[in-house]
């Protein structure tokens, strides 16, 4: 999709609040077609090095990401990730960090060839206000097309933005209260 | 186990449900020895709020004895009695760190925070029984309760000292306190309180012991305004009286320096459907009748203060917003930041400071909760606060 020119911005706010946001503004090594830009923020009351740590075993993800059913850890910059579809499919990619600051960033970008290319950075700062981690997760991807896209539609095309946000906040429930918050009601059993 | 379940608008049943179970390390579960019916509950009655589901179990004022405890290192052991406030915090958050406990970023369950963010621009905390809007815990109008982040709620009791005497500091003790509180007293101040229910009557009590030199108290159910002059207010009857200038008159032409709404909104609020439909629709909400409000902000002295304990879930209309402005008011609202008012009103009640207990008119079996419910809305003169005691086998005649 080519993008509209626009006059350098002057706001400071983050490049994903731009009602027309460019991942290459956002600093993301972005292909060509990855042209969807989201990116949220929160704030978590724990220090900054115990976040990353936990975010960079890769194998804790799937604790509070909902999609995902499982990451194997290749090696020390990649690994596979395979996460949920409807109707009992899924998808799955190989995913490679592409920078890795510890206590501050972590990068990753899908390798080539991916059904859904994909890239996006976890950035985690220190307030300035003694209120803990800013926490900003800002992600690119392209929207897939075809059957396939059709299929999941619903998870990488409408939802990623909402998907980002609950997956952000069961990360910082986790970090503060130690667990998920749920209500879950008690399974009736015939 | 026993629970009282919603069904609908104005139905309401005792069903017997699963028990509940532990989910996470930080849960307890207690036994309910007495749980009551609350101003809010009826707002979920007549269905005014949105985000119910049929099956859901009501009731936020709870208390009783801890049968079971999470995985994690618990402060809390079983047998021991506590209170449970209504409002659920993690205690480790940023707004729990700074005691705004309603605020909670954790306790709300991502999926139904995110419905609430929608509509409010920030998630919600969560709050027992009362709508997915506010997590969809099961309520505790039954015989057991599960009770998430038990390590920051719950109160622990004294053995020796009766139910209805701390059962309040759950809900409408301290509400009405924080009301109080809200309102920043000054030495010679006239305090108004719209709404003699349970939370307009702890408002007035609050308010006299944090040193107002007079409160005003307006209603107009006879024996709700006769137990605001029991705790040594002056009482208004809206229906007799135009209340305005009757509390112009009575300050001196000045007006009540503080004016608390502990109305709240009425039947007409939200458009009964699921919020998320609304916001699909974009036209989520309704209008909430904000009469009392309206009332309230005009009758406040020009540089006063205006308190909303009273519940209100969407946009209103015809808010008198020159008068706020022009007059130059303060507003202070908000759900009950009830842990943090918690342990100094145990104190003071322990202390024989605070009796709670003049509110109470029945007492019912948790098997009779429809009834209750039923009569705390339609005969609001004659019931004032309804507790419920389960397995207690009390007897009331239908
Ligand atoms: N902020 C919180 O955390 C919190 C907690 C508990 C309850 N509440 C809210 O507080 C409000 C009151 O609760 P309650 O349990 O006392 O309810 P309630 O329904 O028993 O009492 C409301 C009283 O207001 C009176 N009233 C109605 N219209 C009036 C008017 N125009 N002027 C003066 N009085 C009027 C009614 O006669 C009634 O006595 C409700 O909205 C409830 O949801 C808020
Ligand atoms: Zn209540
Ligand atoms: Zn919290």
């Amino acid at each position: 999709m080519a993008r509209r020119t626009r006059p350098d911005p002057i706001s400071d706010s983050p490049e994903s609040t731009a009602k027309d946001p460019n991942p290459a503004a956002a600093g993301l090594m972005a292909s060509e077609d990855e042209d969807t830009l989201i990116g949220r923020t929160v704030t978590i009351n724990r220090p900054a090095r115990e976040l990353y740590e936990f975010w960079r075993d890769l194998r804790n993800l799937p604790l509070f990401m909902e999609n995902i059913e499982s990451i194997t850890v290749i090696d020390a910059r990649r690994s596979h990730w395979k996460v949920k579809g409807p109707a009992d499919s899924s998808v799955e990619w190989d995913s490679l960090i592409t920078e890795d600051i510890p206590g501050e960033l972590i990068a990753w970008e899908s390798a080539e060839g991916t059904s859904v290319p994909n890239s996006g950075r976890i950035e985690f700062r220190a307030s300035d206000n003694g209120r803990g981690t800013v926490v900003t997760a800002t992600i690119a991807y392209d929207p897939p097309a075809g059957a396939l896209g059709k299929m999941f539609a619903k998870m990488f095309q409408r939802e990623p933005k909402i998907q980002a946000r609950r997956d952000l906040r069961r990360f910082k429930q986790l970090m503060e209260t130690g667990e998920i918050s749920t209500s879950a009601p008690v399974e009736v059993f015939p | 186990m026993r629970a009282l379940t919603w069904q609908g608008k104005h139905d309401v049943r005792v069903e017997t449900v699963p028990d509940p179970e532990i989910l996470n390390p930080r849960d307890v579960i207690i036994r309910i020895t007495s749980t009551a019916i609350c101003g809010s509950d009826l707002h979920l009655y007549d269905h005014t709020i949105p985000g119910m589901k049929d099956g859901d179990i009501l009731g936020h004022e709870f208390m009783g004895e801890v049968v079971e405890t999470g995985s994690s290192d618990h402060k809390l052991k079983v047998g021991e009695r506590v209170v449970v406030p209504f409002v659920i915090a993690c205690g480790g958050c940023f707004f729990c760190k700074k005691q705004q406990f309603a605020a909670c970023d954790n306790s709300n369950p991502a999926e139904t925070a995110d419905a609430s963010e929608i509509a409010y621009g920030y998630p919600m905390a969560a709050a027992f029984g009362y709508s997915h809007l506010t997590g969809g815990y099961a309520g505790g109008q039954a015989e057991y309760a599960r009770v998430p982040f038990a390590d920051v709620g719950p109160i622990v009791v004294p053995d020796g000292i009766d139910d209805d005497k701390v059962l309040f500091l759950s809900d409408i003790l301290p509400t009405g306190w924080m009301a109080a509180v809200n309102c920043d007293i000054e030495p010679g101040d006239t305090v108004a309180v719209w709404g003699c229910g349970p939370v307009g009557l702890f408002a007035v009590q609050s308010a006299l012991l944090l040193g107002a030199h007079r409160v005003i108290a307006i209603d107009h159910h006879p024996r709700r305004l006769q137990l605001a002059r029991n705790l040594g207010a002056e009482i208004i009857d809206f229906e007799q009286v135009q209340v305005r200038e009757a509390l112009a008159e009575m300050t001196g032409g000045i007006g009540p320096d503080a004016c608390i709404d502990a109305v709240g909104m009425e039947s007409h609020g939200f458009t009964p459907d699921n919020l998320l439909d609304h916001v699909k629709v974009k036209t989520f909400m309704a209008t909430d009748r904000v009469h009392a409000l309206r009332q309230v902000i005009l009758a406040t002295r020009k540089g006063g203060r205006v308190s909303i304990p009273g519940v209100y879930g969407g946009v209103a209309d015809k808010f008198p917003i020159g008068a706020l402005m022009e007059k130059g008011l303060t507003i202070k609202s908000g759900q009950t930041h009830v842990q943090k008012f918690m342990p100094q009103l145990l104190q003071m009640i322990l202390d024989d400071k605070l009796d709670t207990t003049f509110l109470i008119s029945h007492r019912l079996d948790l098997e009779d909760a429809a009834l209750g419910y039923k009569n705390f809305k339609e005969k609001q003169n004659e019931y004032t606060k309804v507790v419920l005691k389960p397995g207690s086998g009390i007897q009331t005649r239908h």
